[in-house]
């Protein structure tokens, strides 16, 4: 019972870290990306095969890990974000796609569909983490230095550019910011958390292959950001916990998983039409402003 | 005019929109610590001129010199940093932030906005952050706006919208300030408000080109006038000279 437990706070910490990270981006940027479980997966391959091919633990995977998201998603930001921002959206979908792709075929590297197996645990001073609650600990910790991150971004003369590049990019070039460069920078800062997420993903599962990184994930993270509320900061952890919750949940009940697995998609889309209809601004709402 | 060296030097500036002349040889200089009113009717390219200075658009030729530094082909934010800056006839103002968060985006915060001294400059940013509230709190009461600090800018009144469009400029460093039809969409008690507050921009060092509609209040807004028409500039001058040119005046009320 106590794994089990832990299991689910390690994920709901990896899960709260891609929405935190990717809230950067929706609810602060005004950028709509549907390449987040890209980002995510090029880390987790990025820190697997620093750990399988290069022999690097995961401290060192996880720098290579954010490395790799950043970079990625400066290659789609720099020619994308310099047009209007809704360029992105497509753009982001075209990273998703063709990175997903690439997962799949380039078997010489990542081993195609059967995956990438025997992923070492991460160590510390010599100590191997390998418990579940150990893991726990080394998530949530990771959870909360994004959130930090997060907080130090938007409570800030940066945050504040963000906001007036979200609410009118025209009057935020008028008065000398360089809304291209904050855009492109806020991308690949988004993608090098989203990154480390894969990254304590693949050193926790052990085991990655291509069905953890789809469209379909993508889709999930922004459905955490949006019905936790983007506005707040705490907003995607809240969505990331609930989201999670419900399939387990489901589990206790006696529910056949063959009924259980449509179930749960059927939940998160009739949740995501509910919030739209009744509080589009998510659960935790809208931020007071004026600070 | 005394020979004092102008600030701004627009010359031989033109921009075409596919097979229409907007602006065409338009030339003129901007006198340093002066307000310098660009009139004409409507279509004349008064905001195409702007546009072009501020680098929201690209001229076909001419040239655009800042105290002798060359502004054309610059992107707006650069523009902005060599010392020009502009409000907007639609104020564009960031609706949904607090009128103190408005007028900080035009305080000067280099370090709080590089995520890297962002991180490892905490004190430096701190004591920036502490620094620019100052000078916005100073800025908002100047412009009397101190007690609304922390409203959203759309819930205030459109004639404080319109000072807060000026405030937000003021706040920056910028030695010139061009103002889109600062008084266009105000009644008369607005315009009492309003009208002393251009003055006194150009009391506190800033020199001023305003677009102007209002043929009554142009000798009461500015120093010199420029008159634009069909992308051309007819005459420059006092506006007393220009409001009593019978030509001119035609072709602005089309009698």
């Amino acid at each position: 019972m106590t794994a089990y437990l832990a299991h689910f706070l390690v994920m709901v910490a990896i899960y709260a870290i891609l929405a935190l990270s990717l809230n950067l981006l929706i609810g602060y940027s005004g950028i709509f990306s549907l390449a987040h479980a890209a980002i995510y997966g090029i880390g987790a391959y990025a820190s697997a095969l620093a750990a399988l091919k290069l022999g690097l633990g995961f401290w060192g995977g996880l720098v290579v890990a954010a490395g790799a998201g950043a970079f990625a998603s400066a290659l789609v930001a720099i020619p994308s974000l310099r047009v209007a921002g809704d360029y992105y959206v497509v753009a982001s979908f075209g990273l998703q796609v063709v990175v997903l792709a690439v997962f799949m075929n380039w078997t010489d590297l990542t081993n195609g569909h059967a995956g990438l197996p025997g992923i070492p645990r991460p160590k510390l001073f010599g100590w191997v983490i390998d418990q579940p609650f150990e893991y726990v600990f080394l998530a949530v910790a990771f959870a909360v230095l994004t959130w930090a991150v997060c907080w130090r971004l938007t409570n800030s003369a940066f945050g504040r550019v963000l906001q007036a590049i979200r609410d009118d990019e025209i009057a935020a070039q008028a008065m000398g910011k360089n809304v291209v460069l904050v855009k492109i920078v806020i991308a690949c800062i988004s993608s090098a958390l989203g990154a480390m997420a894969g990254s304590l993903y693949a050193h926790y599962i052990t085991y990655i292959n291509p069905s953890s990184f789809s469209l379909h994930e993508s889709i999930f993270i922004a459905t955490l950001v949006i019905l936790g509320g983007s506005e707040r900061l705490a907003g995607p952890i809240v969505g990331a916990f609930l989201l999670l919750a419900i399939p387990e949940v489901l589990k206790f009940m006696a529910i056949p998983d063959t009924v259980a697995a449509p179930m749960r998609q059927i939940i998160y889309g009739a949740l995501l039409i509910v919030f739209m209809l009744v509080r589009p601004e998510g659960i935790l709402g809208r931020a007071r402003h004026g600070r | 005019m005394a020979a004092e060296p102008a600030i701004l030097c627009v010359e031989g500036l033109a921009r075409s929109f596919g097979g229409i002349q907007a602006v065409e040889a338009c030339t003129f200089d901007v006198q340093p610590g002066v307000i310098t009113g660009l009139i004409g009717p409507n279509g004349a390219g008064k905001t195409t001129v702007f546009n072009l200075i501020t680098g929201f658009l690209d001229a076909d030729h001419g040239s655009i010199r800042l105290q002798g530094k060359e502004l054309l082909g610059l992107s707006p934010h650069r523009v902005e940093r060599l010392g020009v800056v502009r409000t907007f006839q639609h104020l564009r103002l960031w609706n949904k932030m607090s009128v103190l968060e408005n007028v900080l985006l035009g305080c000067a915060t280099p370090a709080g906005e590089n995520v890297f001294s962002l991180f490892l400059r905490a004190g430096a940013v701190r004591a920036e952050e502490t620094r620019a509230r100052e000078r916005a709190m100073e800025v908002l009461q100047f412009f009397g706006l101190a007690d609304r600090v922390h409203e959203l800018a759309e819930d205030l009144a459109y004639p404080e919208q319109k000072l807060l469009s000026m405030a937000r400029i003021f706040a920056t460093d910028a030695p010139v300030l061009l103002l889109d039809e600062p008084t266009s969409g105000l009644d008369s008690e607005s315009l009492g408000r309003i009208v002393p507050m251009v003055r006194r921009l150009v009391d506190h060092g800033k020199t001023v080109l305003l677009i102007e509609h209002n043929m009554e209040l142009i000798s009461e807004l500015s120093d010199q006038v420029v008159f634009l028409h069909q992308g051309r500039v007819l005459a420059a001058g006092p506006p007393a000279e220009i409001t009593r040119d019978p030509a001119l005046t035609e072709i602005y009320f089309g009698v």
